[in-house]
């Protein structure tokens, strides 16, 4: 019994412990029941917040069709589907080069397609280039993406909208488009898919254009036109391999048109064939030939205190260990320095060359950039070859231009920083906004050389080899180069680099224009010559006259004195051969 | 069913009459709804990763069919046969988590699954309610009889689980196993002071994982400072709120979810509000209420402490991870990738659920009445109980 009792009352001791602790649990509950349910006031309270206070009217636009766009485009050729707000690219009067511009495309949700025969019957009709198959056999794929036509006109979308069919629907995206087409293509560039541009200014600028801001370039698209248009009449009149030019301003090598053909679509650079691709003007290295006598003859009279009478002797061609200077309108007789640049002697420009020194001729070419990759907006820029070592025979060939190989851009650089008076100018291609004097006043050579250059080149017009480049009245001066290629590691007679740089007005030289043909044949007109004078130099003639009546150039009158400029040299010159 | 009798004593029956209706009814109205929010909101997801678009409703209607069943099943049970079972789970799951670290493949930078009959399996969403029940088992049986160690075995229980979760590593796991041990110890009357040490201790360990795990230090500083890093997800779901508004866009009618990455689970609560608006926010928010509070209620009136813990645990879990995806959906608080009970898509999380669940409407069932009168004389208001005790006394 008291076992009993002793047990009942642990019973109930225990029954007042357990009592107290579910009395304290069941307080508890009441805490954690609390908890949850402010907790899930406050989400009510968030969500209202966001449903009610903040909610937008602006409608939400799916990435998710991008998402498909990205594997899509990979599988496409079509190009050009450029970021939105990359900026235009102008000339330096304000023609488009290249924009922005939004286009849509047609695509297809097949989930949403109710009559598939019926719509892709339609869309044929509307696309005449689809096919009948393969549109129904997209329509029926199951998927809920399926591109029909790309960039498609405004006037084919309301055609497409009235077919009525839910599952037609338009992507719209960016485009970048060049309305000068081929013609700037080696210039502005080209993008690829993803905005990237990869050539040109395109290539160079990519951030900044990207980053919304405009570009003006040098370049005058008129002239650009007229440069492209002589070239290529050229290079098609003589069934040569492709062409390349330049004009430039003297005065701070702004580059007013750069050429380089063949060229192509930069709409479409998937089609575009490897040459096509390839930028002559700035990528190109070649031996441009006897147009480096004028580097030489400046070397000359820079380093030499001599009379313009001064004499070379060109009777014999000069041997230098196994190496033969010929002439190739050889005169074989003593001539003066005129004369020498006039008939484009090699033998008296590699005399000018060996007097000047291999130390010093090589130092001018450096000042003059020959002989240094060039520095310039378009990255797309080749490294001249120059000879390593540099020996004696080097600076003979050199003297008129053969074992130097460089761009035709460097060329046009090294005249323009002789012919302007001898100040050094870069060739550039982005117009300076902010007005900054563009010239350096780094001098190459004297204002004496610079003024006896310039009768040299005039003389080569209306005496000389260049006699086709003359437009009367506009004092046209130059020089002609006809570089045999290297072939196989041999110089091939057949293949040939003719060129003719042009500089005009000569009395106050404002633009240089460079113009060069890469393997012309001889014609029956031109009676089997493919020379500079015959190829280039009428070329540059073309370009310089329609350029003046573009620019609004007027000529100089007949017998001024401005056309009179460079006859004091005659006097040097033995008059008996004025043929060419 | 309505022709049950009241005095009826088939099992059916005494089902019928003794099992919250309510709170089932709940459970069936959220099942529905995740069927029409995964239907929604998952082709999106299926289609850009590469699946058939009803890849993910077919498995969650498939996975549905045994939830509800463990759901109504388990409710039948009685607490002898839940403990036993919960036992079972828990070594099974316990088991299941070393193999997974052993074999399992990593996803996502972790190792949580083993493949069984062509499902992937999660048995961390197992191990959950199953600790949750030994543990409430454990303490209430230090309450009952003395001299028995429940809370250092319970502690020895928390640790193991906690270890394993933590190699995987899931820290969501960890810390709803650290919440439902907490509640309980709460709930079991552990000193507040001493609790409040804990917390801090909590905090502590928040701290280390902060340090310790790069991918949560990245998702807390996206919350803190979201202008520094990547928070595409966060910001669609906020703007499925804003887009939807009061009434939303309409079911299957939502653009945002196009391209939501996780819409069928993690972000399964933006997809409600962005089609069905905020009405259903506030029916969701209402029927996740409404089964806490039923439940909670419901323990005011047991007298069985099991009970209490048991289930206050597992309410605790359901409640928390609810809580925890919708705050992460309205960016209230950081990313933290968590199913929504009975909604989102996941076989595991939906079983586990249907386990759970089970359990609580098996345990808060009314108990037998063995005769009409109360017992006058009892101290509490639990007659059955006093009854069985006066049994075990005599």
């Amino acid at each position: 019994m008291m076992a009993m009792h002793r047990l009942r009352r642990n019973a109930i001791k225990l029954e007042g412990e357990r009592s107290s602790a579910l009395d304290l649990a069941h307080g508890r509950l009441v805490l954690i029941s609390a908890f949850f349910g402010l907790v899930y006031l406050v989400f009510a309270i968030r969500a209202f917040d966001l449903a009610v206070i903040q909610a937008f009217e602006m409608p939400y636009e799916s990435e998710a069709v991008d998402v498909v766009e990205v594997a899509d485009r990979a599988e496409t050729q079509e190009v050009s589907v450029v970021a939105k707000g990359r900026a235009d690219i102008y000339d330096r009067n304000g023609e488009l080069l290249a924009t922005t511009l939004k286009t849509s495309s047609l695509y297809a949700d097949t989930h949403l397609i109710f009559d598939p025969e019926n719509t892709a019957r339609q869309l044929v009709k509307i696309f005449p280039k689809l096919s009948y198959g393969k549109v129904l056999h997209k329509l029926q794929s199951g998927r809920r993406f399926e591109w029909i036509e790309r960039n498609i006109h405004p006037d084919k979308i309301e055609q497409v909208m009235l077919i009525g069919e839910p599952g037609l629907d338009f992507k719209e995206s960016y485009r970048r488009f060049y309305p000068q087409g081929e013609s700037t293509v080696h210039m502005v560039g080209y993008g690829d898919i993803d905005a990237n541009g990869l050539a040109g200014i395109e290539r160079s600028f990519n951030n900044h254009l990207n980053e919304g801001r405009e570009l003006h370039l040098t370049m005058d698209v008129r002239l650009q036109h007229i440069l492209r248009r002589e070239i290529k009449r050229s290079v098609d009149k003589f069934e040569a391999k492709a062409g390349a030019g330049v004009i430039m301003d003297v005065t701070n090598g702004e580059i007013l048109a750069g050429v380089s053909l063949p060229d192509f679509d930069p709409h479409y650079p998937g089609g575009a064939e490897k040459d096509e691709i390839f930028n002559m003007l700035t990528l190109g290295v070649y031996e441009l030939g006897s147009v480096f006598k004028i580097f030489s003859t400046a070397a000359f009279f820079e380093n030499k205190n001599v009379p313009m009478s001064v004499t070379f002797d060109a009777s014999e061609p000069i041997k230098v260990g196994r190496h033969t200077i010929r002439d190739y309108h050889a005169e074989n007789r003593i001539l003066t320095a005129p004369e020498v640049f006039m008939h484009s002697s090699n033998i008296g420009s590699a005399l000018m060359g060996q007097a000047v020194g291999t130390e010093k001729l090589r130092a001018f070419y450096k000042d003059l950039g020959l002989l240094d990759t060039i520095d310039f907006e378009v990255r797309e820029v080749a490294k001249p070859l120059v000879p390593q070592p540099w020996r004696e025979i080097n600076t003979l060939t050199a003297s008129y231009g053969h074992g130097v190989s460089t761009t035709p851009l460097h060329l046009a650089g090294a005249v323009a920083s002789i012919v302007n008076g001898g100040y050094a100018v870069k060739p550039k291609l982005v117009l300076d906004e902010t007005g900054e004097k563009s010239s350096t006043d780094v001098r190459v050579v004297s204002a004496e050389t610079a003024q006896r250059i310039r009768q040299l080149l005039r003389l080569v017009v209306t005496e000389g080899t260049g006699s086709k480049a003359d437009v009367k009245g506009y004092r046209v001066g130059g020089k002609t180069g006809t570089a045999e290629k290297i072939v196989n590691g041999k110089y091939d007679n057949k293949k040939k680099i003719s060129s003719f740089v042009g500089v005009f007005p000569m009395d106050a030289p404002q633009y240089v224009i460079y113009i060069m043909v890469d393997e012309p044949v001889g014609q029956k007109d031109t009676w089997g010559y493919a020379t500079g004078g015959w190829v280039a130099a009428p070329a540059v003639a073309r370009t310089v006259s329609s350029m003046a009546s573009v620019l609004g150039i007027p000529p100089a009158a007949e017998g001024s004195a401005p056309d009179q400029f460079g006859e004091s040299l005659r006097q040097f010159v033995s008059t008996r051969e004025v043929s060419q | 069913m309505s022709r049950l009798s009241r005095t009826d004593k088939s099992l059916l029956a005494q089902w019928w009459w003794t099992v919250d209706k309510g709170m089932m009814v709940a459970f069936f109205v959220l099942a529905v709804l995740g069927v029409l929010l995964v239907a929604t909101a998952s082709p999106p997801v299926a289609e850009r990763i590469g699946l058939g678009s009803y890849h993910f409703l077919i498995r969650h209607v498939i996975i549905l069919g045994p939830a509800v069943t463990l759901l109504v099943g388990l409710s039948f049970l009685s607490q002898k046969n839940i403990r036993r079972l919960a036992t079972l789970v828990f070594v099974g799951s316990l088991v299941a988590m070393v193999l997974a670290l052993v074999t399992g493949m990593e996803i996502k930078g972790a190792q949580r699954w083993i493949h069984v009959f062509g499902f992937s399996l999660q048995p961390s969403e197992f191990v959950k309610p199953a600790f949750a029940i030994l543990a409430a088992w454990m303490m209430s049986m230090q309450k009952e009889k003395q001299g028995f160690p429940g809370n250092a075995v319970t502690a020895g229980l928390y640790v193991l689980t906690v270890t394993l979760l933590l190699m995987q590593p899931d820290l969501g796991m960890t810390v709803i196993v650290t919440s439902i041990w907490a509640a309980q110890i709460f709930l079991a009357g552990f000193p507040f002071r001493l609790l409040v040490v804990l917390v801090a201790l909590g905090a502590v360990g928040m701290g280390a994982a902060y340090m310790g795990f790069d991918h949560v230090q990245s998702r807390i500083d996206r919350y803190l400072y979201p202008e520094k890093g990547d928070t595409f997800q966060v910001d669609l779901s906020v703007q499925s709120f804003q887009n939807g508004g009061v009434l939303g866009t309409g079911p299957g009618q939502g653009v945002i979810k196009m391209d939501l990455p996780d819409a069928h689970a993690d972000f399964i609560f933006s997809v409600a509000a962005e089609e069905m608006g905020l009405m259903a926010v506030f029916v969701l928010l209402g029927l996740y209420g409404f089964i806490l509070l039923r439940g909670y209620n419901r323990l005011m009136h047991s007298n069985d402490m099991f009970t209490v813990l048991a289930v206050g645990g597992l309410l605790t879990m359901f409640g928390l991870q609810a809580l925890i995806h919708m705050g992460s959906s309205l960016h209230l608080l950081p990313t933290k990738g968590m199913t929504l009970p009975f909604i989102s898509y996941g076989g595991s999380s939906l079983l586990s659920m249907g386990f759970s669940m089970g359990v609580v409407l098996a345990l808060t069932r009314h108990k037998n009445r063995t005769g009409i009168s109360k017992g006058g004389l009892s101290l509490t208001s639990a007659p059955q109980y006093k009854n069985a005790q006066a049994k075990a006394a005599s």
